[in-house]
């Protein structure tokens, strides 16, 4: 009854996930379609590589016969923000056993904006992460089988990402009295944003972020020497 | 690329992507995080949030009102609904449906 509660729970926090990640995975299947992949190369890159927007560039970089030098050097830019999660995830994942190495490989930017409100159990997080992935891989496999033949436009439905990264910034923001660390993510983000571009953008954000929060909770005293 | 290259782009792509997602938990996973870890981890997720909300602004063209007033619209019923109701579900299907009526049939 417990396990059974916890999967409903999971499937209700991942509704948003479940909207955005079938459009955007048959997006990406019917691109890869496009270029001449079909179902299973899709399928594939959605099972192994598991990263939306890198999985875009990649079906690109595939079809523009692009060098596994520059394969390896864009996965490493588009996904750096993906340091970010585990550092704030150390904590949490501890202790889920042989769930761990799954938790880990599967914290997506969406993954993340879920496990990381809150307390929850590992079996939570386990749940929320097969779901997640199951939606993309859903999708993927849809978007290649249908081709350009949807019954309806789905465009903008991808929004539904969007709008649940802005609930969950402003659930956070509600619920905490210093806006310090949002603050500078949105503003140093956009500042970079202007300033270097939007395929190298992410990077500086992620340094110059890190940065600031260092010197405040130094300067504020709060990182404690013996926590 | 041809089907040997194209599986080596993918291999590279997913060994890529996991050692980024592991790395850091393969430092910290000794028995006692750092503080200043533990500091990063409570206060990186506002950081983030904010960070993946400018994320996906990234497309959107200041020369074009049609790329990113839709989403300024969308983006404002979120935050009210939300401030309003608190219900995440509600605010999200609200504003997809609003984004999606001005993207196809206003902009």
């Amino acid at each position: 009854m417990k396990k059974f509660m916890t999967v409903k729970e999971a499937v209700k926090c991942t509704l948003p996930v479940l909207a955005g990640y079938l459009v955007l995975g048959a997006g990406f299947g019917l691109i890869m379609n496009a270029n001449g992949y079909g179902i299973w190369w899709a399928l594939s890159m959605s099972i192994f590589i598991y990263a939306g927007s890198m999985q875009y560039a990649g079906a690109g970089m595939m079809a523009g016969g692009a060098s596994l030098i520059s394969v390896a050097l864009t996965t490493l830019m588009v996904n750096a923000r993906h340091l970010f999660y585990g550092i704030s995830m150390t904590d949490k994942y501890r202790g889920s056993g042989i769930a761990k190495p799954y938790l880990m490989f599967s914290l997506t930017d969406e993954t993340y904006s879920i496990v990381c409100q809150g307390e929850k159990s590992s079996s939570f997080y386990l749940a929320v992460s097969l779901l997640d992935q199951l939606y993309w891989i859903a999708g993927t496999a849809i978007g290649s089988l249908l081709g350009d033949h949807l019954p309806f436009s789905t465009e903008g439905m991808d929004f539904a990402l969007t709008a649940l990264f802005i609930t969950v910034f402003t659930d956070q923001w509600l619920g905490s009295k210093r806006h310090f660390p949002a603050v500078s993510g949105v503003t140093l983000s956009l500042l970079c944003l202007i300033i270097f571009g939007k395929d190298n953008f992410l990077i500086p954000s992620m340094l110059s972020i890190t940065a600031a929060l260092l010197i405040s909770g130094f300067a504020g005293g709060e990182v404690k020497r013996d926590e | 690329m041809n089907d040997s290259q194209a599986v080596a782009a993918i291999a590279v792509m997913t060994v890529i992507t996991a050692a980024l997602r592991i790395f850091p938990f393969l430092i910290f996973r000794g028995g006692r995080t750092p503080a200043v870890v533990t500091y990063l981890g409570r206060v990186l997720p506002y950081s983030i949030m904010g960070m993946l909300v400018v994320y996906c602004l990234r497309d959107t063209n200041i020369h074009q009102p049609g790329s990113y007033v839709p989403y300024i619209i969308s983006c404002a019923v979120v935050v009210l609904s939300y401030i309003w109701k608190r219900n995440s579900l509600l605010s999200i299907v609200g504003g997809t449906a609003c984004y999606m009526i001005l993207v196809q049939a206003v902009f």
